[in-house]
């Protein structure tokens, strides 16, 4: 067990392409930790860097107390699960389970202990003498981490881990990784593209964009107070309202409202320069009923059912889409004209570099 | 009508044949894998190295190479694959000389099929065998190969069938196999269309069991993934 400590680390493709570019980032000992992000943004590539398929271009990996920046993979003590598990096709689940322990010397009989043993833990008990091709995609998953899992290693590093089940599957998977990563207490890198299973499963999730994290946090951090507008748009099931406004002297001025004291409404910061800025709250934030320091007139476009809720669109007569989530039933008609709310503690307001103004008090 | 052939030893022509297949066969499997070898190597001269003998020995007439091995390598550079006081060194020299150039040329379709055998192996099992700390030459031999075989069996085999009838060439340096026998009946008597016709059935009751033995081999030796 051990934290990975990552300093300046650059990784640069033959052809001038940066997949990371000077990144810095400590993972905690024990901890369970998601690289989130969309296609290419480097958080793959980073992975494999950590595990050693991929040579850094500069910088520095250390795990424990041991730069491995130089070290092959199989001298890092790290166990990586792919996307597709890669288990050898032609061994049975013992012999897939028990290879990485053979390649390290242990003895036949300790080796089909320690395989045995590990397959009984993660429920494989009645399949040892089968080969992956008689499995599910389930099982399959489960020998992949019992593979991992038997040469005791520092770091698990999981690809895509769930990316290969089917939706129910994926969700009974969800709870199973995240109970095992708190059994074991190893720490584990995830990457994912899929906001939902880094907010489910991970301590602390690192949000990338181009080879660069833009937010790191816990799943609530990232949530709640995005710290710039990508990651405000990335997150979150619904897409984040965001209106352009103005600052000026601490007053907040959207579109053709009445201005509001940001400063005193928490916002922003009594330091907050003046200038164009961005108004964002998440739909399921706010509300139709019109009350509240922010309200935003508009007719109701469409009403989508999200099943327990329903996402209301409405446009507002300077022609902005506000959409708000409101509970199954409380859905008003399509063409009424609403008032949308945000709730006064969930507004945030973004600079014109799309950096967060709001200070943290701002937001429970 | 077939009684001509009573004369004859087709037997021993149709032996001639098997052994010509056999040891050609063995010879092709040694080289063609060294080659596969050398073409998905991380070394690059190794790979164009590969290439280049492939590209070179495919786009060779067998004749030719069957032909020079003997005439020129045999002969001219003075190279005896028997000892030259035996008293059957000639005969016997030719024959090896045939098996070396049908295991040359046949090497480079084993090659290829072989590396149609890799490329049925998924990327990610060099890498997974990689990151369980496995040397290049270990995840050669006991994640690659072994799926990269079973996914070559179907291929391999049709080489083979190639290789059985191919060792009909080796008569143009007087290797007395089946189809020089033919040639020699065929111009001794009259009854030619019966004659190819025992031949040709002769070449069918060899490939043939060949072809279902690969065929069932590949299916039940199949990676299910």
């Amino acid at each position: 067990m051990a934290s990975i400590r990552i300093d300046g680390l650059t990784k640069v493709y033959p052809g001038d392409v940066t997949a990371i570019d000077g990144l810095d980032v400590t993972v905690e000992d024990g901890s369970f930790f998601a690289l989130l992000g969309p296609s290419g943004c480097g958080k793959t590539t980073l992975l494999r860097t950590i595990a050693g398929l991929e040579e850094a271009s500069g910088g520095s990996i250390s795990i424990g107390d041991r730069d491995v920046t130089r070290l092959a993979p199989g001298d890092r003590n790290v166990a990586m699960v792919f996307q597709d598990y890669a288990l050898f096709p032609h061994m049975t689940v013992t012999d897939n389970i028990a290879y990485p322990l053979r390649i390290k010397k242990v003895g036949r009989s300790e080796r089909a202990a320690k395989a045995a043993e590990t397959g009984e833990g993660l429920g494989l008990s009645a399949l040892m003498a089968r080969r992956p091709g008689e499995l599910s995609g389930g099982q399959q998953q489960r020998v992949a981490l019992a593979r991992a899992m038997a040469c005791q290693p520092d770091v698990f590093l999981l690809d895509e881990p769930l990316s290969n089940l089917d939706a129910r599957l994926r969700l009974e998977a969800r709870t199973f990784l995240k109970r095992l990563q708190k059994d074991l207490g190893v720490t584990t890198v995830f990457v994912t593209h899929d906001q939902s299973e880094a907010l489910a499963m991970a301590d602390q999730i690192a949000v990338m964009e181009a080879g660069r994290i833009r937010q790191l946090g816990t799943p609530s951090e990232i949530f709640r107070r995005p710290a710039n507008t990508f990651v405000a748009n990335f997150i979150g099931s619904t897409p984040m309202n965001m209106l352009p406004g103005k600052l000026v002297g601490g007053v907040l001025q959207v579109g053709a409202l009445e201005g509001v004291d940001a400063v005193a409404a928490g916002w922003a910061g009594r330091e907050a320069p003046d200038g164009e800025v961005t108004v964002a709250f998440r739909p399921e934030y706010a509300r139709v009923d019109g009350k509240g320091p922010l309200v935003f007139e508009g007719t109701v476009e469409t009403t989508e059912s999200l099943g327990a809720s329903v996402l209301v669109t409405a446009r507002t007569d300077d022609g902005q889409r506000v959409q708000v989530v409101v509970p199954e039933g409380e859905e008003p008609e399509v063409g009424a004209v609403v008032g949308v709310a945000p709730a006064s503690g969930r507004v945030l307001v973004y600079d014109a570099e799309g950096e967060l103004l709001s200070p943290s008090s701002s937001v429970p | 009508m077939f009684d001509v052939l009573e004369k004859y030893d087709i037997l021993a022509a149709f032996w001639m044949t098997i052994k010509l297949t056999f040891f050609s066969a063995i010879g092709a499997l040694v080289i063609g894998t060294v080659l596969a070898i050398m073409r998905v190597s991380p070394v690059a001269v190794l790979r164009r190295l590969g290439a280049f003998y492939v590209n070179v020995v495919r786009n060779t007439p067998l004749t030719l190479i069957v032909f020079f091995s003997l005439a020129g390598v045999g002969i001219v550079l003075q190279i005896n694959l028997v000892d030259p006081n035996s008293a059957t060194s000639l005969r016997d020299n030719a024959i090896r000389w045939a098996m070396v150039a049908l295991a040359v040329y046949h090497a480079a379709f084993v090659c290829e099929a072989l590396r149609s055998g890799f490329n049925t192996v998924p990327l990610g099992q060099a890498e997974a065998a990689r990151s369980i700390g496995l040397t290049f030459g270990q995840s050669l031999r006991e994640v690659i190969l072994p799926q990269a075989f079973r996914g070559a069996i179907a291929p391999l085999g049709s080489v083979l069938i190639a290789l059985t009838k191919n060792t009909t060439v080796a008569s143009v340096i007087g290797v007395a196999e089946a189809s020089a026998l033919m040639k020699v009946i065929i111009e001794n008597e009259t009854a030619s269309v019966a004659v190819f016709l025992v031949f040709a059935l002769g070449f069918v009751i060899l490939t043939l069991p060949v072809g279902l033995l690969f065929t069932s081999l590949s299916r039940r030796l199949a990676v299910k993934r």
